[in-house]
């Protein structure tokens, strides 16, 4: 029962509390960049989520058998960055096979899902937080993928309105998203503090 | 981009760097550390210098390698590539800075994964002589570098009343007449001050063009 809890509360904060787009500013490039309608701004979360639960966990493992008990931290950041790399393959494997038309719709933006840093910052944040529970690990990856797919969609559902505003033309485009976003992060700064 | 293919003079390669293509207000690359380090100057600044020493160092090796590139692999070299520098800029960091390196903490490891990089590796590195991509990556470091300490300026000033340690506005609780804006530390200060900042370039840009 404590486990489930544990976990309940880690998927949580990672998700609202912890957003890794809103509190530690991972991701935005394709934020900014894939928010502009909101079925696009769902598959890329869900192709992110994929990828950051697959990486999450398999770093975890290389880095508690593999790299601690030889002593090869060094080499950390390449190891990482192979398995990322690794994932995003399957994925475009996986999407071509399967649903061509959402492949065609991704173009570049499905082998830069490899430098998207939410991915790459959940590996480097597991390491940090001191995670030494597998369970654990691979429920905070999924979790940093499920906050990221959260923050996308709730920014393509405001784009696709702000078509129809009238915003200043020195702030079309990526100026207004931004503030947009600066906007965001207050409204989810209220959960600061929900989980201690 | 737009210096495909052609030869450039080194001098348009600086121009381009620096203001024409700035990293950050030109082609909007990079945003994560630009965001998330700009709390203090003094952090911007070393996050400026490690991405000028990798981005020299990368560009350096890709374009010596840059025959050698088969299409499909492209990306994972490159990132490769970045990887191996971003080592060293941590260990050197963590010996040297360790106070520093400790603040900055995943933001150092996370330079591998700065689109910047890798777009001057794709864009540039790939398809220039070696002189070019050096000068290119000292160029863009220096452009990136400026605009992040802009950014941190005048968050740090704005939040703080002071730059680099020193007071630059005197606070109200020390008898001066600053109050403080406590927001600009936090996240919502780094995107809306961006934004404005990014507004305000293009309407420049507007401005000149007539």
């Amino acid at each position: 029962m404590h486990t489930i809890e544990t976990l309940a509360l880690g998927f949580l904060s990672i998700v609202v509390v912890n957003n890794f787009v809103f509190t530690k500013f991972l991701g935005i490039c394709p934020y900014i960049g894939v928010s502009g309608r909101l079925d696009m701004a769902f598959g890329m979360g869900l192709a992110v989520t994929f990828v950051t639960t697959l990486s999450g966990s398999v770093t975890f493992l290389i880095d508690s058998f593999v790299l601690t008990p030889l002593g090869l931290e060094v080499t950390r950041y390449v190891c990482y960055i192979l398995v990322i790399a690794g994932a995003v393959q399957l994925v475009e494997m996986y999407l071509r096979k399967f649903f061509p038309p959402l492949y065609e719709s991704f173009g570049i933006f499905l082998p830069l899902i490899t430098t998207n840093c939410v991915i790459l910052g959940i590996c480097l944040f597991l390491d940090q937080w001191q995670i030494a529970n597998f369970l654990q690990a691979v429920t905070l990856s999924f979790g940093a993928g499920i906050g990221f797919t959260l923050a996308i969609c709730i920014m393509a559902g405001i784009r696709e309105n702000l078509i129809l505003a009238d915003v200043p033309p020195c702030l079309q485009g990526a100026p207004i998203t931004l503030i947009t976003a600066g906007l965001l992060t207050l409204a989810f700064m209220g959960f600061a503090g929900m989980i201690k | 981009m737009a210096n495909d293919a052609q030869t450039l003079s080194s001098a348009q390669v600086v121009w381009n760097g620096l203001f024409k293509e700035n990293p950050i207000f030109g082609l909007m690359l990079g945003m994560c550390p630009t965001l998330a380090v700009t709390t203090t100057l003094q952090a911007a600044l070393t996050m400026g210098g490690c991405v000028i020493f990798v981005l020299i160092c990368s560009n350096l090796m890709i374009s010596a390698m840059r025959r050698q590139l088969k299409p499909h692999l492209r990306i994972l070299m490159f990132t490769l590539t970045i990887a191996v520098f971003v080592t060293i800029a941590d260990q050197f960091l963590k010996a040297y800075q360790p106070e520093m390196s400790e603040y900055l903490g995943a933001y150092i490891p996370l330079i591998i994964v700065n689109c910047l990089i890798i777009c001057r590796a794709e864009a540039c590195a790939s398809k220039q002589g070696l002189r070019i991509s050096v000068i290119d990556g000292l160029a863009m470091g220096v452009g990136f570098t400026l605009s992040l300490s802009l950014l941190a300026g005048i968050r740090e000033i704005l939040a703080s009343g002071k730059l680099l340690g020193m007071t630059v506005l005197p606070l109200a609780e020390d008898g001066g007449w600053f109050v403080p804006w406590a927001g600009m530390g936090f996240p919502v200060g780094a995107f809306v001050t961006l934004g404005l900042l990014l507004g305000l370039v293009v309407h420049l840009t507007r401005k000149a063009k007539g």
